[in-house]
């Protein structure tokens, strides 16, 4: 009982059957094996293919904590990788470490511009996240264009590579940046009491505010943070495939950041927030396109089937959904239980 | 008082600006609609206005598109009002409004997805302005809705790749297990190129269709794809890609798996585009099926004759080929895009 409880009980649950239905179709599914020096496998990939997703939705749990939202991550992603790239593409040795850390540097670097241009409009200038973040992310896309001059930039730069497509320790080197965003996201909110007050923030800005916080300043490191999350995760995308593609680099992201954060258990009106929860989310939306894929789904079901996966997911969620169907099957089940004890006291003696 | 005056001012300027955006629409209007707001210092009013709705620069292929369209059009000295719509028909049907609302003299465009054009393609009928799609169709039925279709025939390169598959297995008993990367769901070459390849193999029944999925264009989306591929079968022997890119981002995942692309799976794209040819000429592809994207001369040359009111052919071919890793190594050198 107690473990039904627990409000990542049923995001788990439903991450493990995702995960167990495709062995019905796929034996090997859970099968490792090394290659070339690293470990190999459909988790692997996994796991890899969600690592940006993860950063994305680790940002957007701060920005969604403070009752914003940031729309604009998907263009800040395609921008991120097309400064890199851009930059990279122009070197004389691509493979050079010190030009590829200043290209991520410089890519970082913007993306905490644009991550404290959202802030600004929202905390300071007092544009509705929705409205403040929907600029970038419409004007987001015309500056990476602007970048790449609309082509594709395509590099080969084995150090560039590393981040989204490499190996390190036999694995995934895109996991070791994923989880070090996420244990220094953890980290520092809970171990001290930026979290609190975040949560603060996200519950009553006002109130905080007179309570002496400076939502202000929290509201925008939020989206700072935010910035340099989506800007990492653009990176790792782009690295993965030597290549900038500025119309599609994180195109829709935005959506499934929102969504892992929610799958998470964080409520989109701000307030608490569960990053353990948002790991979940995140693994569990890639689990799904994985799992598509594996099965082969018939391409034109494939958004209907993803929308009913997450219909029913939204479903066993909803407390207020489960207290119904629960009741409904516990009410027909206690009745007639009492009324046949009754018959069988009868019978017994006749 | 003062700061009355300057809003004063600040708006009789607003409605002075507004007014003569009106004149000029209205000048447009007036003396036989190609004047061409604005024509660019030209200012001859002969000059044609060419309204193009471009998909976006989702490939290599798509930017030798774009570029070959704005070229040629300078070259024509048509005046060229172009629009990117980063994949979304939402994109392209603003677009299209708002070049009926400028009224330009010819409207072009490449279709993101096959589906949903008869509304605004009305508009442009009522509105006396001539369509023309290049490279990709539209379903709908009333064809007196556009002028022509330029562009390549998508379901012939499907039985092109097919063929050579054919011919590549002929000696071989199979089974031949093909996957499929499709390109986005609904759009007229994944469709075409899916039923041409189909097509071309459903003589022999040793070729196996095991795995068909959307990798949407992209080599983010191959690579993703693939890589499910190769988990969930272990007995892949062919890549059928319906581009060049999704091929490349294949290509990463099979030598992830410790295969070898070309050799140990066999692979065919379509479109030919420089980073493609390269693999080709590499051995890490085995065959291109060309999609020509230099139709920008062709297009002026619909362009003035629709203007002209001369009858056009409803369909107009590109010139296509295709390339063997031999031939992509002799053509590599000299490739324009």
């Amino acid at each position: 009982m107690s473990i039904t409880r627990h409000r990542l009980f049923y995001p788990g649950v439903l991450l493990l059957v995702l995960l167990v239905s495709n062995v019905f179709f796929t034996p090997t599914f859970f099968n490792l094996r090394m290659q070339d020096g690293h470990l190999y496998g459909s988790l692997i990939d996994i796991v890899r293919n969600g690592a940006p997703l993860l950063i994305v939705a680790v940002g957007m749990t701060f920005v969604i904590a403070t009752g914003g939202i940031d729309l604009s991550v998907g263009a800040v992603m395609a921008i991120s990788g097309a400064v890199a790239t851009h930059h990279i593409a122009g070197l004389s040795n691509q493979d050079s470490t010190a030009g590829v850390l200043t290209a991520v540097g410089m890519a970082l670097g913007f993306c905490l511009l644009l991550g404290l241009w959202n802030g600004i409009l929202v905390a300071v200038v007092g544009i509705q996240p929705i409205i403040a973040t929907l600029i970038l992310m419409v004007a987001g896309r015309g500056v990476a264009q602007w970048i790449t001059d609309g082509q594709i930039i395509t590099v080969n730069s084995p150090a560039y590579k590393l981040i989204g497509g490499g190996y390190k320790l036999a694995l995934p080197f895109a996991i070791f940046l994923a989880i070090a965003v996420l244990v220094f996201a953890a980290v520092i909110s809970r171990r001290s009491a930026l979290g609190m007050l975040i949560e603060s923030v996200g519950g009553n800005a006002e109130a905080s505010r007179l309570a002496g916080i400076r939502s202000r300043g929290l509201i925008l490191l939020a989206y700072v943070f935010s910035g340099f999350c989506a800007g990492l995760a653009g990176l790792m995308i782009s690295s993965n495939v030597s290549s900038a593609d500025a119309n599609n680099t994180g195109l829709f992201y935005e959506l499934d950041a929102i969504l892992a954060v929610v799958i998470g258990g964080t409520a989109l009106i701000g307030g608490r927030y569960f990053l353990v929860g948002t790991l979940v989310g995140a693994l569990t939306i890639q689990t799904l396109t994985t799992t598509i894929l594996t099965i082969g789904i018939n391409p034109n079901a494939t958004l209907l089937f993803k929308a009913f996966v997450v219909f029913v997911m939204c479903l066993i969620q909803s407390p207020a959904f489960r207290a119904k169907v629960f009741r409904r099957r516990q009410r027909p089940a206690s009745p007639p239980a009492a009324p046949a004890s009754k018959e069988q006291h009868v019978r017994v003696p006749a | 008082m003062f700061k009355k005056a300057s809003l004063v001012a600040f708006a009789s300027a607003a409605a002075l600006l507004l007014a003569g955006c009106g004149d000029d629409s209205d000048d447009t209007a007036s003396p036989g609609s190609s004047s061409a707001a604005g024509g660019g210092g030209g200012g001859s009013s002969e000059q044609i206005t060419l309204g193009f709705a471009q998909v976006g620069a989702e490939s290599g292929w798509r930017t030798a598109n774009t570029d070959s369209i704005k070229k040629s059009a300078e070259e024509a000295g048509i005046e060229l009002q172009f629009s990117d719509a980063q994949q979304k028909q939402e994109n392209q049907i603003r677009a299209i409004r708002s070049f009926i609302q400028q009224k330009v003299d010819v409207i072009a465009f490449s279709p993101v997805i096959e589906s949903g054009w008869d509304a605004v393609l009305n508009e442009a009928k009522r509105a006396n302005i001539p369509v023309i799609l290049t490279d990709r169709a539209v379903d709908s039925e009333d064809t007196s809705l556009y002028k022509t279709f330029l562009g390549s025939d998508f379901v012939l390169e499907g039985q092109k790749a097919g063929e050579w598959l054919k011919e590549e297995y002929a000696d071989e008993a199979g089974p031949v297990n093909i996957v499929e990367l499709q390109g986005t769901t609904g759009a007229a070459p994944a469709i075409d190129r899916q039923q041409g390849f189909a097509d071309a193999i459903a003589g022999e029944s040793k070729f196996k269709m095991i795995a068909s999925q959307t990798g949407d264009f992209t080599r983010a989306g191959g690579k993703q794809v693939m890589e499910a591929f190769l988990q969930a079968h272990k007995d892949i022997d062919v890549l059928y890609a319906h581009n060049d890119d999704m091929g490349l981002g294949a290509i990463e995942a099979i030598e992830a798996a410790g295969l070898t692309p070309g050799e140990d799976i066999k692979i065919i794209t379509v479109d030919a585009v420089k980073d493609g040819m390269q693999a080709l000429a590499d051995g890490k592809i085995n065959f291109i099926v060309e999609c020509n994207p230099l139709l920008g001369p062709q297009l002026m040359d619909a362009v003035k004759k629709v203007v002209a009111g001369e009858e056009i052919p409803p369909r107009i071919e590109t010139e296509e080929t295709t390339f063997t890793q031999e031939q992509a190594k002799a053509a590599l050198p000299t490739r324009q895009y």
